[in-house]
């Protein structure tokens, strides 16, 4: 705890082995970083009756446990990275290019570190070791710039002063020569006979395979005879469609703490989503080995993706190992729009043919994704857009090009729906098109070509678990249809708040028409394309004050997703016991992979499920060994299937008590670390994208019901209704949490965000919540949601991982009930009221 | 940075008196965000936080005289009847925090384009009561907006209140957005009808480089209703009549491209607007309109 403490003086917190010791501003229980007890579930207070079920051990997998952090993260008590503090901590800031494309001719810091306050400003040439780049897939990202600059606002030097207004005011004294260079904006630019390279020198393993040096990866997908389905089609539809680039929004900026450790090496605090391929990337830029970079997760207020690259972390290190002293850094809002990826923008161009029963026979695909300056995860995205690109529907031909490009845009990478939600947004479009073409209901239509267990994909991959995409689509068909004109109250008075525009006071009924749209999605779980996707889980079992209690450690990032909750679900159902403790994620235990690819439950939850088997299986060894022979009912040697543990005890299975789990361990304590992979997969084949690429399959479908005032071109989503399967809902309030979550980001890009960068520039035109439009609570309707659990054996408890499917369908079915209501052919998102209105 | 905080409003002005390039700092929702993003570094703030009767407003007679710092939260639940105008208007004003702490002296100080309450200050034929050491003068609203956030107060002044007539007709106020809450007016529009004076005013917002009056459209409407007696017999307005008034509003815009909207949107939507507001007020005054539930 050596001089951590808290500003107020009324934390209260620490670690009781005085080894994770930061402590937050506030009291705040049961989060990452903090230790904490999380007890049996009380009375669900507030919930809906139909959440508050329980079975078999309470407060177990399949109940809807309350999490931790709900009501400390409502009531602002939550303690996030940014609330770090640290007696004699430093602040650390970065400068950032103000120009998106130059080379830099010079960068002169000499006023910024004479100014009073100031303890270090280093540039690309103070870095202290030969790897000066990072990157999740291709190490191209230089930790500050290097006589180059690619993007608006990369960082170029940082700053350490004593107060963060100094850090910022020294930062804007550095001086930076640039010569601008020619932009490279979109693929005619980029892959323009001349264009200047945007790395020159690839030596990635992508690069040799690629039509050119500004692509950063190409996946094509082949199956079938396409020019001979083609010929077989009474009906084609051709669509060029456009995608906007989404930020993910999350409401903690980056931020975390460096401590220089006596040992020369550093501890870390930090929001992240990965913390052992955060350690992978800085470990060697400060010439550390791993074990001398101890990283613990602090309070995430949110990810969706963006936290998946490095931020600061590397920053804040070098600058607490330069100067001695704790280095705190957090990105205001401004700098948050610069400090992450974003989602890929998309050009999509769709080809689809239908005979005129209803049947698809092809569907050709041009996907090209912008990358911007730095790859990120742009390769594994181009694999998800490719493979995923024809939506979850049986095509015997197809031919599908995913590309992503380098550019001088603001790099992309991770987010929700990672690839398959830029291609949702076309095909869905484009089976809308081809209903009306071939004359059927568009629902139907799709139920006609609708995927089901044992359906093969594009790549080959057989579908080989429940793929209910009928099932979902006539779910949220049969839901009842909200009523039309709600903003009439009978008595002759209008309710604004119930139209587009709300209090803004634009309508009071005029010009305003009610459209529907429907659309469906298929979205992987898990890390794909033949990767190692593992997690780590510790276990521990122990009796304490009479009782049996188990401990929970595991790397994984709680970035709000619910896993701390789960966790704890998975040991009381496993283990019979209630009182279960989540050690705070760190590097002192094995990786848990990421928080992103809708994989946490599925693979972490697995590998501490995994982990409490391992734990029962040497308790009941224990118990055998100590009470076999003096208690009747112990089975002699094997079958300890036939035992459960509830309650805190070993019962036989006609239900005789055994023996408590206190008594067995007495003063021993079991512990089991173990790691748990799902099942392999393989890469795409190169050329013609064959391959069982993926894990799991996610599936959810949405009905949109919007109200568009279309003289002012103003749009009120009045209900999203989704249906989804999520194989077993392991937290059936968590899961509808994920769902309308999803749902409402699918809905922000629809209607409002997006990133815009102006092309004559490359400069970002709006990096603030100002100008970067979220919905609020009165753009968020009410969403219906229907929960299937069919079961995936593959996987634990048959789940199938939520998180990212319902934010895929949700766009595209509020973009059909917009042209629905407006009768325009609208192709892009997110649609603008001028888009509703020109002509 | 030094920090000013007068106890009283003598004190304020001795203070600009002395410290003309003082910022005042009233509700602070624009100031700081300003300070926030490092746009403005001022070396002296101004706080009025202390000076009690800016937050107060006072009705005498046929007319309110509205505290600069009243926030929008009060304008909203006190002054519906008063000055239904701004007090839809305030509905518009970003969120309930927001609300709770911005008022007409900020929007006006700042006189950016974009300020919720300007049409709706317009449109009600609203003075600026403006202070110094020297003395106070009554600013027109018409005068007072001499560029994208430039206004003819003197580097002495603070604004004191604005003087607004109690409404003596139906006010109508209606802001466009890209979102149904919290957002910064694409283009926004203010109406009002006089009765006493036979006259309409409008204000527009967001759609030229001040908050401006579409003049033109305003005589060109009071000539039709004088002409066809309406104000008297309280018939419809003719609806050639209407589309031509919210043609002529649409007119008065001299709008540009930005991050928010284009100019040709904003043209239409102004003219849209126009036409609306133009229609909810005329019903009203004929005596038969529909009472509007969760706005004013």
């Amino acid at each position: 705890m050596s001089g951590l403490t808290d500003p107020r003086g009324t934390s209260g917190l620490t670690d009781p082995r005085g080894t994770s010791g930061v402590t937050g501003r506030r009291p705040a229980p049961v989060i990452p970083g903090v230790r904490s007890e999380l007890g049996p579930p009380g009375p669900l207070a507030g919930l809906p009756t139909r959440f508050a079920r329980r079975a078999g051990n309470a407060g177990g997998v399949g109940e809807s446990v309350l999490r931790p952090d709900g009501v400390l993260k409502v009531t602002g008590e939550f303690a996030f990275s940014s609330d770090l503090w640290h007696e004699h901590m430093l602040w650390g800031h970065l400068l950032r290019s103000t120009v998106a494309h130059a080379e830099i001719l010079s960068v002169d810091v000499s006023e910024a570190l004479a100014t009073p306050g100031v303890h270090a400003v280093l540039t690309y040439d103070d870095l202290p070791t030969e790897v000066r780049h990072y990157g999740l897939e291709i190490q191209d990202t230089p930790v500050l710039a290097h006589g180059r600059i690619r993007h608006h606002g990369e960082p170029i030097a940082a700053v350490a002063a004593d107060h963060p207004e100094i850090a910022r005011r020294a930062a804007a004294k550095i001086k930076v020569e640039y010569r601008e260079l020619p932009l490279i904006t979109d693929e005619a630019s980029a892959t323009a006979p001349d264009a200047v390279l945007i790395h020159e020198d690839r030596t990635d393993h992508h690069a040799p395979h690629v039509p050119h040096p500004n692509v950063v990866h190409r996946q094509p997908i082949v199956r079938g005879d396409v020019e001979e389905a083609a010929a077989r089609a009474d009906f084609v539809v051709r669509g060029e469609y456009e995608f906007g680039m989404q930020d993910q929004a999350f409401l903690g900026p980056e931020s975390g703490m460096a401590v220089p450790a006596e040992d020369g090496g550093v501890d870390l605090y930090v929001a992240t989503q990965w913390l052992h391929a955060d350690l992978r990337q800085i470990a060697p830029v400060l010439g550390l080995p791993e074990d001398k970079v101890r990283m613990t997760l602090a309070g995430v207020g949110g990810a969706f993706g963006g936290r998946e690259d490095l931020s600061m972390q590397i920053h804040a290190c070098l600058l607490a190992l330069r100067t001695g002293r704790p280095v705190k850094m957090v990105f205001n809002r401004y700098e948050s729009f610069f400090g992450h990826v974003h989602r890929h923008p998309a050009r999509l161009v769709y080809e689809h043919g239908a005979t005129k029963d209803g049947k698809l026979t092809h569907v050709r695909a041009r996907i090209v994704l912008d990358g911007g300056a730095y790859a990120s995860s742009s390769p594994a995205v181009v694999g998800n857009a490719a493979s995923l690109g024809v939506g979850p529907y049986e095509v015997d031909a197809v031919e599908v090009e995913a590309l992503a490009l380098y550019t001088n845009n603001p790099p992309c990478g991770a987010m929700r729906g990672f690839g398959a939600v830029q291609a949702c947004f076309a095909y869905e479009a484009q089976m809308d098109r081809l209903a009306d073409a071939v004359g059927m209901d568009r629902v139907e239509f799709r139920q006609r070509n609708a995927m089901t267990q044992g359906s093969v994909l594009p790549t080959g991959q057989v579908v080989d678990a429940p793929a209910p995409v009928a099932e979902l689509l006539r779910r949220v068909k049969e839901l009842p249809l909200p009523e039309e004109r709600p903003w009439e109250t009978g008595t002759g008075a209008v309710d604004v708040r119930a139209l587009p525009g709300g209090l803004s006071n634009t309508s009071h009924g005029e010009g305003v028409v009610r459209g529907v749209g429907y659309a469906v999605g298929i979205k992987n779980v898990g890390f794909s394309e033949g990767f190692d996707d593992y997690s780590t889980a510790r276990v521990r079992l122990e009796a304490a004050g009479g009782e049996a209690v188990a401990s929970v450690h595991t790397a994984m990032a709680e970035v709000g997703q619910g896993g701390v909750t789960v966790h704890a679900q998975i040991a009381r159902t496993e283990l019979g016991v209630s009182q279960v403790t989540i050690h705070p994620a760190d590097t002192r235990v094995g990786s848990a992979g990421s928080t992103s690819a809708s994989r946490q439950t599925y693979v972490t939850g697995g590998a501490v499920k995994r982990a409490c088997e391992l734990v029962r299986e040497r308790v009941l060894e224990l118990g055998r060994a100590r009470f076999g022979a003096t208690r009747p009912g112990w089975p002699a040697d094997g079958s300890p299937d036939e035992l459960r543990l509830e309650g805190g005890e070993v019962v036989a299975a006609d239900g005789t008590v055994l023996a408590s789990l206190a008594e067995i361990l007495g003063d021993e304590a079991v512990e089991v670390e173990t790691e748990w992979r799902h099942r392999p997969t393989e890469p795409f084949h190169r050329h013609t994208g064959q391959g069982d690429g993926h894990v799991q399959y996610s599936f959810a479908a949405h009905r949109a019901v919007v109200d568009v005032d279309v003289e002012l071109g103003l749009v009120k989503v009045v209900e999203l209704a989704c249906a989804q399967d999520v194989g077993k809902a392991v937290n059936p309030l968590a899961v509808v949490g994920q769902i309308q979550g999803g749902s409402t980001q699918g809905l922000g890009v629809a209607l409002m965000e997006e990133i815009v960068v102006d092309r004559a520039t490359g400069l970002v035109r709006n990096p603030s919540f100002t100008d970067y439009l979220i919905p609020t609570i009165l753009d968020t309707p009410p969403m219906p949601v229907e929960v299937l659990e069919l079961a995936d054996d593959n996987a634990p408890y048959g789940l199938r991982g939520a998180g990212e499917a319902p934010t895929l369908s949700s766009t595209p079915a509020i973009l059909a009930a917009v042209r629905a209501a407006t009768g325009r052919d609208l192709r892009r998102a997110p649609v603008r009221p001028e888009h509703l209105t020109d002509g | 940075m030094e920090f000013l905080r007068p106890a009283g409003w003598e004190e304020a002005l001795a203070a600009k008196a002395e410290y003309p390039d003082a910022v005042p700092l009233a509700g602070g929702t624009d100031l700081m965000v300003e300070l926030n993003f490092g746009h403005r570094r001022p070396e002296r703030l101004l706080d009025l936080g202390r000076i009690a009767e800016l937050k107060e407003w006072e009705t005498d007679g046929d007319s309110v005289r509205l505290g600069a710092g009243v926030p929008y939260t009060r304008i909203m639940e006190g002054l519906r009847r008063e000055l239904p105008g701004l007090a839809l208007a305030s509905h518009t004003v970003a969120s309930p925090q927001i609300r709770h702490r911005g008022g007409v002296g900020g929007n006006l100080g700042t006189a950016s384009p974009a300020g919720d309450a300007h049409p709706a200050l317009l449109a009600a034929g609203a003075e600026v009561e403006a202070v110094s050491a020297r003395g106070t003068r009554l600013i027109p609203i018409d005068d007072f907006y001499l560029g994208p956030k430039r206004n003819a107060l003197a580097p002495d002044e603070l604004i004191r209140a604005v003087r607004v007539r109690r409404a003596d007709g139906p006010q109508q106020y209606a802001k466009v957005g890209t979102r149904n809450a919290m957002v910064i007016a694409v283009c926004a529009f203010g109406l009002a009808l006089h009765p006493q004076t036979r006259s309409v005013r409008t204000g527009i917002g967001s759609a030229a480089p001040t908050p401006v009056r579409a003049r033109e459209a305003e005589e060109f409407l009071g000539g039709v209703l004088e002409e066809e007696r309406c104000w008297e017999s309280g018939r419809v307005v003719p609806p050639a009549a209407a589309r031509h008034f919210a043609d002529l509003c649409a007119a008065a815009c001299s709008p540009i491209d930005d991050v928010r909207g284009t100019a040709a949107y904003r043209r239409r939507a102004v003219g849209v607007l126009a036409r609306r507001t133009l229609g909810w007020a005329w019903e009203e005054y004929r005596g038969s309109a529909r009472a509007t539930e969760g706005a004013a």
